[in-house]
């Protein structure tokens, strides 16, 4: 797993002043290794697009600076930056999902409902810059994505970004296995089996889709069982556990956010009231006629003084709890992510049963065919090429069946990594949240603690005075 | 033990010892609200208990019932005779609607009535006004018969006193330039009291709204704190295991400093935002003592003007021998003794007021003295409970981390 460098122990009481240039970050997961994927994406800049100069308004597009440090051996060389622009991040972000099915890859900028609402209070471009890095981030925490091909030729190849705007493959060629056969007798392009197993996209998949819908309507109804595998049961009951935490999460990370504004007003009104006894205080000392004015001028400043103080410390203790906390948008935002997963594993499964289906069929026409045929004596040579065309189709559906039941036990086995890895680290994540949290309130109070009772004791010769009077104007 | 600060105590000694030094004491107790009536009628009556050993008051102990209305009768009458006094505040009139009837406000307005009525029983001056005696003595009827017949007659019209609010904000410049008759005060004492008057109104009604909005504040944490906590249980409850556990107990400690939080809201409510409301209203009605006193310096000023032309008009008579110079010296005589009633009026209250401003400065340092030991004491009190409710977890999540 990679350790950030910028990643501070939680567990350190931070009386660091906050510096408001940086944004707070997401700690990466949790385990401290040797290696470290750095990145920052900093330098917004407007650039023209010549493709677009004839409307006015859309020529313009904004890239950012993406700066990289690492140590990972699979980076040469181990510092590297590149400018991109949103586009380019779209086109990656659909690339990694479509070569690491099964994988719970972070999603991306606007993509993310609970990025959006987290930063809602920034302008656009800061807005984008920021969703970019935490994304950039994210996807250089995860053992698998921060090596793969898609992101070092994000981050490293300059110029034009190398990556193909869509593969939709499937739909380029001809529908996938509803087509396979006339591909095959020279219809069209050839495409190859693996390609078949590419989900069904919109567009020039429909008949496709509409294949697999008609399938996943029969499974659902279970007219036709498939012969193949029952949906596991332990995933089933892993997906409704996901769905329960996704609930959960975002009712907490809701209630987390209004927790967050709650102590940054509490901090602020204090603020205020300091303010206004300060004000107080400068008026009674010039106007002041008699000493008990003077005095009280003194003991308003001492109020004042500790009410601002605390204000202070109310101040810090949410920046603190607002970074704590965050862990749990951070994981609220990766059960799209897990969603995402289990529905590659949906569609691979739907493949493969519509694939069965279709093999089932063209074997019974076979056998049908062959039977009408046997009765001619001789043979009918258009029917006997018929068959042999069939049986040439169903070689070929065998070969693509294999195929996919090969890509859906891949995803398979990439969701149950990905789950393991994201149970021993949410746990390990959310306990240091909830240390670091209960660390700082702590820590905050114990300051504030003191302040007051400063406060108190230079006040104390006032309660001396009220104990002993019978009928107090009770104030 | 009672504070030696002189005659004006503002403090009524245990009447115990006064017993044993036949001292004059009075003591009251607002106590019992109790509802009464219904709907829009509906309103709240007080058992006012009085114990005093002084010979103009009926028995050493009275109870009657009253209701907010009759405090403001005695208000009003006290403003009435004593001017130059500065009558304690009463509590604000109205209320939203919704709030009238709350716990909350029943309390606070019932605390604030015991502090106006003893207070003027600690006033040299005012505790031996006929109306307190009336007002602490009287059955409910009588009071109400006393109340409805004379509110109308005596109070003054709104008109009247935005009036005598207008000249007395009117500056000594108009006067040099001018501008206007002098009507006006012109000495830089005066000066002096009515802008710090004003502008102390100014700055505390500020700082009791900020007092106010932090109330708010520590309920509104409190809240979602309370809230946080919940939601945190029922993610814990997902969780199931060790962390589950660990989410649970700091859902369970969230609602409980929750509490910790709504509490100290209801003191800091009391202890620190009502002493600066109640200093708010102490200063108002520092205000329409100012306006009583720019009336009768008004009203003086006007009689010297009428005198100096009756006086005009009386040697024009005498000198025409006219059979009205009878009449005019009768008038004259007359005028000449208002005159110096008017005068008397005023130099009182400015006597009065020089005496009541110094009390007062070394009341109000007093009463804040007492209300920011509160506030301090209440938020370290708070802050405490807080760490020490988060502290009690800190093993619990250790032992979660390291099974």
């Amino acid at each position: 797993m990679m350790g950030s460098e910028n990643h501070v122990p939680n567990d350190v009481m931070e009386t660091l002043p906050l510096n408001n240039h940086q944004t707070p970050t997401p700690d990466p997961p949790s385990s401290p290794s040797f290696f470290f994927f750095d990145i920052t994406v900093s330098s917004p800049q407007k650039d023209l697009d010549p493709a677009n100069s004839l409307l006015p308004g859309t020529n313009t597009y904004v890239t950012y600076l993406i700066t990289s440090r690492t140590n990972l051996p699979d980076f040469r060389p181990h510092e590297f930056c590149v400018r991109r622009r949103f586009r380019d991040v779209v086109t990656l972000s659909d690339r990694l999902s479509e070569s690491y099915r099964g994988f719970f890859i972070p999603p991306r900028p606007d993509k993310s409902f609970v990025d959006s609402q987290v930063m809602r209070n920034q302008d656009f471009v800061e807005q984008r810059r920021i969703a970019l890095e935490k994304y950039l981030r994210r996807l250089a925490a995860h053992p698998v994505i921060s090596k793969s091909d898609e992101l070092r030729v994000f981050l490293q190849v300059q110029g034009k970004l190398p990556l193909l705007a869509t593969t939709d493959v499937a739909s380029r060629m001809l529908d996938g296995a509803v087509r396979l056969p006339k591909q095959l007798l020279g219809d069209g392009p050839a495409m190859a089996p693996h390609e078949v197993v590419q989900p069904a996209k919109g567009g020039r998949d429909l008949l496709r889709l509409f294949k697999e819908l008609k399938q996943s309507v029969a499974n659902d109804w279970g007219s036709s069982k498939p012969p193949f595998i029952e949906e596991d049961k332990g995933f089933l009951e892993k997906k409704e556990l996901t769905q329960d935490l996704e609930l959960q999460l975002s009712n907490v990370s809701q209630q987390a956010e209004a927790l967050v504004k709650a102590q940054q007003d509490i901090g602020e009104t204090m603020g205020e009231l300091g303010l206004a006894f300060i004000k107080l205080t400068k008026f009674e000392n010039e106007e002041a006629v008699f000493n008990a004015q003077r005095v009280r001028a003194a003991d308003m400043k001492t109020l004042a003084n500790a009410t601002v103080k605390a204000s202070r410390f109310y101040r810090e203790l949410n920046l603190h709890t607002m970074k704590h906390l965050d862990t749990l948008h951070e994981y609220l935002g990766l059960t799209m992510a897990i969603r995402s997963a289990f529905v590659d594993r949906s569609n691979a499964l739907l493949t493969v049963q519509t694939l069965l289906s279709e093999l089932s069929a063209l074997q019974s026409r076979s056998e049908k065919l062959e039977a009408a045929s046997s009765k001619i004596f001789g043979g009918d040579k258009a029917r006997i090429r018929k068959i042999e065309e069939l049986k040439e189709t169903i070689r070929v559906t065998e070969d693509a069946k294999y195929i996919a039941i090969r890509e859906y036990e891949r995803i398979k086995e990439n969701n149950r990594l990905e789950l393991e890895r994201f149970d021993a680290e949410r746990r390990a994540d959310f306990l240091n949240m909830l240390k670091g949290f209960v660390v700082n309130q702590v820590g905050y109070a114990e300051k504030i603690t003191d302040v007051w009772g400063k406060v108190a004791e230079e006040t104390s010769c006032y309660a001396r005075q009220r104990t002993t009077v019978e009928k107090v104007a009770s104030v | 033990m009672a504070s030696s600060r002189g005659p004006q105590s503002p403090r009524s000694p245990h009447p115990s010892l006064s017993l044993a030094s036949s001292q004059p004491y009075l003591s009251v107790s607002v106590t019992d609200p109790v509802k009464m009536g219904t709907g829009v009628q509906a309103y709240i009556s007080y058992r006012v208990i009085t114990k005093t050993n002084m010979p103009q008051y009926q028995g050493s102990e009275k109870i009657v019932i009253r209701r907010y209305s009759d405090f403001v009768w005695l208000y009003d009458r006290l403003f009435e005779k004593y001017k130059g006094i500065f009558i304690p505040p009463l509590p604000e009139k109205s209320a939203v609607e919704k709030f009238r009837f709350s716990a909350e406000f029943i309390e606070m307005r019932r605390r604030a009535l015991d502090v106006f009525v003893n207070r003027i029983a600690s006033h040299q001056e005012l505790r031996q006004s006929e109306d307190l005696r009336t007002f602490l003595q009287v059955d409910e009827e009588v009071m109400e018969r006393i109340r409805s017949y004379e509110t109308g007659l005596f109070k003054k019209k709104p008109a009247d006193l935005i009036q005598i609010f207008k000249d007395v904000q009117s500056k000594v410049s108009d006067v040099v330039l001018g501008k206007e008759k002098p009507v006006e005060e012109s000495s830089e004492d005066y000066e002096k009291l009515k802008h710090y008057i004003f502008e102390l109104e100014n700055h505390l009604a500020e700082a009791q709204k900020q007092a106010y909005r932090l109330v708010k504040r520590h309920r509104e944490l409190g809240s979602s704190l309370s809230d946080f906590g919940k939601a945190v249980k029922l993610l814990g409850a997902c969780e199931g295991d060790n962390l589950g556990k660990a989410f649970s107990e700091l859902g369970a400690k969230s609602e409980a400093v929750s509490l910790k939080l709504q509490k100290e809201a209801h003191e800091l409510l009391m202890n620190f935002e009502e002493p600066l409301k109640d200093y708010v209203r102490a200063v108002q009605s520092i205000k329409a003592t100012i306006a009583e006193r720019a009336a009768a310096f008004k009203q003086q000023c006007e009689l010297a003007e009428t005198i100096k032309l009756k006086e005009i008009n009386l040697d024009k008579l005498m000198l025409t021998r006219s059979d009205r110079v009878r009449e005019a010296e009768l008038e004259y005589k007359e005028l000449k003794r208002e005159s110096e009633e008017a005068t008397e009026r005023f130099e009182m209250i400015v006597r009065l007021m020089n005496e009541e401003i110094e009390r007062f400065q070394e009341q109000k340092t007093l009463d804040m003295g007492i209300a920011f030991h509160e506030f301090a004491k209440g938020q370290a009190r708070l802050a405490t409970a807080v760490a020490d409710a988060w502290r009690s977890l800190l093993p619990k999540l250790e032992a979660c981390s390291t099974t």
